[in-house]
């Protein structure tokens, strides 16, 4: 991600704030609709589309990732079938339930949003969103945390695989795998937390840590910022308020 | 120059554990010198450090760093004078990227934004790392990240520089290469570390600590070169005393 948002492309130029903007626009639209609502969403594809490809990022890469964590969003929506029996359309001769539109409206929102706020950062930077957020009034306690969590979560993730790898150098037979060998790794890791914390912390207080961390991030929005905030605004109200899938496919059946 | 002097009387440290890490550790370290501490695991070398920038407050006995007596009232001026280099640079290493890391304390001084940068592109040229200076720092390789890790502690512009274990971790090159570097430094130093042979290298004195006593205070190396102390200390002499490994002369 971090050697995505490196690229020198007109999106990535773009002032980080803009573009958290825009998400935020989009987002906030995007989870606006109803819970039977799919054909409305789908014109909002553009947006991610767009950002993938004058991003220069890889949407394999991007879709992995979405793939990843989709089983969340599959438990959130997954008993809906089960419980909404409501008929509510008609796919030729078969009848859909509500539970299943709604379902499939979740997975859309779900893949939208995921797949726009990844893309944000692959063509953003982590770092300079948080710096953006900041910069649009965010708490600042909030932006160092998350500052702090980009920053130690390699770290933390190193940790976790050495200890894996000592556990896994010897259990032997499936021996070594119980639940109460993990739940004291995750306890050391914890503890191991606890204090790279506190020479962390050292660390600040010997540098004049006094409770702030001053960002020092000089930037200007300019004319090009502004229009990228409101053209794809404009595109998203339209989206909105105006079923343009619909409105498409009554064209091309009127055409034929 | 009685601001670059460190001193030390009769410290003791108790953990809140119960832990008797110091028990009455006494030296005085004036303007340019370059110390080394040593002794065994555990002997009270990382606490004793910690005392040096009032990380830590003694139990009892007394702290002076220049003019200033180490309390909590004096801390902030003792921490401007005082640069401490971390074992565990990733610890030293909290910002995301090499700029902003170098920054964090010339910002927090109050500098303004112009002179923080001449500060940390001047400290980074330093160190040899400012081609590293848009670099996220938890993509540094160790020995770049222990440059970094100095030059965040050098944009402050501290009179005595106080590091803990520099050279572990390091592959033979890059330990050269910081040893070089320190070398070049006009600071007073204070370097706590088991790499005896960086100690010939870099200081002419060394305090040898032993569960949690100051046993011996001289020159490196007539304390180097003396096998039984050493080894009363958990010590051995550094290797290029030990004599060649093939055919057992001594140098």
């Amino acid at each position: 991600m971090d050697i995505l948002a490196c690229q020198d492309t007109a999106l990535h130029r773009v002032d980080p704030r803009s573009k958290i903007i825009t998400t935020i626009v989009f987002l906030a639209a995007v989870v606006s609709f109803g819970k039977y609502e799919i054909s409305q969403m789908v014109p909002f594809v553009i947006y991610p589309v767009y950002l993938l490809s004058a991003g220069n990022i890889p949407a394999g890469y991007i879709l992995k990732k979405v793939l990843y964590v989709s089983p969340f969003a599959l438990m959130i929506g997954i008993f809906n079938p089960l419980l909404d029996h409501r008929i509510v359309m008609m796919l030729g001769s078969h009848a859909v339930s509500g539970g299943w539109i709604s379902l499939c409206s979740i997975m859309l929102r779900f893949f939208l949003t995921v797949t726009t706020a990844l893309a944000l950062i692959a063509c953003t930077g982590f770092n300079n969103v948080c710096y953006a957020l900041h910069k649009l009034g965010a708490p600042r306690i909030f932006v160092v945390q998350l500052l702090f969590l980009y920053r130690y979560l390699f770290v933390l993730m190193e940790e976790g695989a050495r200890m894996m790898r000592a556990r896994n150098l010897r259990s032997f037979d499936g021996r070594g795998s119980s639940l109460r060998v993990y739940g004291s790794l995750v306890g050391h890791l914890l503890l191991r937390t606890v204090n790279r914390a506190q020479r962390i912390h050292n660390a600040m207080v010997c540098r004049g840590f006094d409770g702030n961390i001053r960002i020092m991030r000089k930037s200007s929005l300019n004319l090009k910022d502004f229009i990228f905030i409101l053209a794809w605004c404009g595109v998203f109200v339209l989206f909105r308020f105006v079923n343009v899938a619909q409105l498409a496919g009554i064209i091309i059946t009127g055409l034929f | 120059m009685s601001h670059h002097i460190v001193q030390a009387q009769d410290v003791k440290y108790t953990y809140p554990d119960g832990n008797e890490a110091l028990k009455g550790v006494s030296f005085l370290i004036t303007h340019g010198e370059s110390v080394a501490v040593i002794g065994a695991n555990g002997a009270g070398k990382s606490t004793l450090l910690m005392h040096l920038n009032g990380l830590l407050l003694p139990s009892s006995g007394m702290i002076r760093v220049g003019d200033y007596p180490l309390s909590k009232e004096t801390v902030h001026n003792i921490r401007r004078t005082v640069g401490m280099v971390f074992q565990d640079s990733d610890d030293q290493l909290f910002m995301p990227t090499v700029y902003d890391d170098v920054a964090f304390g010339p910002v927090n001084m109050g500098l303004p934004h112009d002179v923080v940068k001449q500060k940390v592109e001047e400290t980074l040229g330093t160190v040899g790392a400012l081609h590293l200076k848009n670099r996220q720092t938890h993509r540094l390789s160790g020995g770049e990240k222990r440059s970094v890790a100095i030059a965040t502690v050098l944009s402050m512009s501290p009179d005595i520089l106080v590091m803990d274990e520099p050279t572990s971790s390091l592959d033979p090159m890059a330990r050269r290469r910081l040893i070089e570097l320190l070398k070049s430094f006009k600071h007073t130093k204070i370097i706590a570390t088991h790499d005896l042979d960086m100690v010939l290298d870099l200081c002419e004195r060394t305090i040898i600590i032993n569960q949690g006593v100051a046993v011996a205070d001289g020159k490196s190396i007539d304390l180097l070169r003396n096998k039984e102390l050493l080894a009363s200390c958990h010590l051995e002499m550094p290797l290029r005393f030990q004599g060649c490994p093939v055919c057992g002369t001594q140098k």
